[in-house]
């Protein structure tokens, strides 16, 4: 973990309430996909997390949602201004559990950390499925960049407007080694109900510290109490207990 | 004896910083970040007899100005303390450490401190009877006179180390909670626990916490708590432990100002994981710029 300053390098808007940031600063405490950084914005008391898309040396991209408060005051940095960051959060994905053909389901704002899981598996030569949910067309975003990785992309849509109609599940191809998702709990726990195989779901809460002080974002799992901050955000199926 | 140092209950520390219980784990998180021997000490997470998950989540929300809390003292219990994490502890921190303790009655408070204060690196109790996110126990013993003078002798006829008394701001009259503990034998006072607050979340038009309620710290509550430590320290004569909202070397030298022996940092821990190595090695330069030679003249003066 580093708490270092970062610089905005630029600011785009995806969809309507989706941004894609890109900052300047050390990465080097990033050491896997789907790990996370905690954001310090003027005037707000608690950091925001939000997930690693990607990284390219010092470069590091994140796509978040205009949800809040925090977010909407993130959505207005312009480049050159300076932003701390605590990195090298959580677990992240681990590569090595993919077999040869891993499939990636996204949901909404649970696509970008699969980017850079993405890239690190399509570098090691694996036969990338990738499946992005989204509710509707304007919601769609990042199909291109997935598409250029040399990944096969399949884009689902809740009202059809856009690809396949329904949901994720709808879409799943018929054989796969290993299943890495992250999106909305409801769109998990479909997941985690329709795959034959071994999977590695991240998963979101409210935080307080990022790092596993505060026992903010604990959980119960099969193997014991969790921290989704410093145990997870990615646990693996075979792990998981459902709440409710 | 160095410039910062300070005496809690007869044990010298290094200087008067500590970290709040709750906000510094068992320590190892910090430890890997930076030599946490630096610390004046630290107060561990709150210790109950059984191990406890806690509330149901979200347990956190934002504040103007700090952050409500409902974590409802998860915690591994008291034999997984002693067995893993006491001694996990003991290879990165070599001072006298805080145990912070919490029950839900009498025999429970009494047991747990019975056998903590057993261990040798535990150098005073800090006694939790204001714990807000806890139902049947916790802060209904902090808001009552004899309640609480009823705990103070329960554990003080069983333990030999120091013991502190942490207190709740919820209650109409801090003054006589804390004299009240003192009469029963306790040997030092903390405060303040956190505020009772709440949020509602506008989409859904709930609570934000599942827990509905939950304690609210951070620099918002710094005035609040330097005023119920001052009230404190001029109505006992033990020594009080002050906390709440303290984020920075002149935060801790208005507590010591106001009367506090020693300085316990909660919520900045948790936005700025080197906060307290921070606040100790801008502690000279604050002295220097208000003429304070060393803080035990500070305590003198007062």
């Amino acid at each position: 973990m580093n708490d270092t300053l970062f610089t905005v390098l630029s600011q785009r808007k995806l969809t309507d309430h989706v941004y894609e940031l890109r900052l300047q600063g050390d990465t080097s405490h990033i050491t896997r996909p789907g790990q996370f950084v905690n954001l310090k914005l003027d005037g707000l008391y608690l950091r925001r997390p939000i997930s690693v898309c990607n990284l390219e040396g010092d470069v590091l991209t994140l796509i978040y949602k205009v949800v809040g408060k925090g977010t909407e005051q993130l959505s207005r940095m312009a480049p050159g201004e300076a932003l701390p960051v605590l990195t090298g959060l959580g677990n992240g994905y681990d590569v090595s559990l993919s077999g040869p053909a891993p499939l990636l389901i996204g949901g909404g704002v649970g696509v970008p950390p699969l980017y850079l899981l993405a890239k690190r598996l399509r570098a090691a030569g694996k036969a990338v499925s990738v499946i992005l949910g989204f509710n509707t067309a304007s919601e769609v975003f990042y199909e291109a960049e997935f598409r250029a990785l040399g990944c096969e992309v399949t884009v689902t849509t809740v009202d059809g407007s856009c690809g396949v109609k329904g949901f994720v599940t709808d879409a799943l191809p018929e054989s796969y080694s290993h299943v890495y998702t992250c999106g909305p709990e409801p769109m998990l726990k479909a997941v985690y109900r329709s795959i034959p195989t071994g999977g590695s779901f991240s998963f979101e809460k409210r935080m307080g510290c990022g790092f596993g002080a505060c026992m903010g974002c604990s959980c119960k799992t099969v193997t014991g109490y969790k921290r989704i901050c410093k145990e997870g955000p990615v646990l693996q199926k075979e792990e998981i207990l459902w709440e409710g | 004896m160095g410039r910062l140092s300070v005496n809690l209950c007869g044990i010298e520390l290094d200087n008067p910083v500590i970290p709040a219980s709750g906000t510094f784990g068992y320590g190892w998180e910090f430890a890997e970040l930076y030599d946490i021997n630096i610390l004046g000490s630290f107060s561990c997470k709150g210790t109950t007899r059984e191990p406890r998950f806690g509330n149901p989540t979200p347990r956190i929300a934002d504040c103007p100005a700090g952050m409500l809390n409902a974590v409802g003292l998860q915690n591994p219990g008291v034999d997984r303390v002693i067995d893993t994490e006491l001694p996990k502890l003991a290879r990165v921190f070599h001072k006298p450490v805080m145990a912070n303790v919490s029950g839900f009655s009498l025999e429970e408070y009494a047991e747990t401190c019975a056998r903590l204060d057993r261990e040798p690196q535990v150098g005073w109790l800090e006694v939790n009877i204001s714990c807000p996110n806890v139902h049947g126990g916790g802060m209904s013993f902090g808001t009552d006179c004899g309640q609480a003078a009823a705990v103070v002798r329960a554990v003080k006829a069983v333990t030999t180390k120091p013991v502190l008394i942490k207190l709740t701001p919820n209650v109409t009259d801090v003054v006589s909670v804390a004299r009240a503990c003192e009469d029963a034998g306790a040997d030092g006072i903390s405060l303040i626990n956190t505020l009772l607050g709440m949020r509602m979340d506008l989409k859904t038009r709930k609570p934000v916490l599942a827990n509905t309620m939950g304690g609210y710290s951070g620099p918002g509550v710094f005035p609040v708590a330097l005023r119920m430590v001052w009230q404190v320290a001029h109505a006992v004569k033990i020594p009080v432990v002050g906390m709440g909202g303290v984020s920075s070397a002149e935060d801790v030298l208005e507590m010591l100002m106001a009367g506090a022996a020693a300085v316990e940092v909660g919520a900045a821990n948790l936005v700025d994981p080197w906060a307290c190595k921070r606040i100790i090695e801008d502690l000279p330069a604050a002295m220097d710029r208000y003429g304070i030679r060393t803080l035990t003249e500070l305590k003198i003066e007062n």
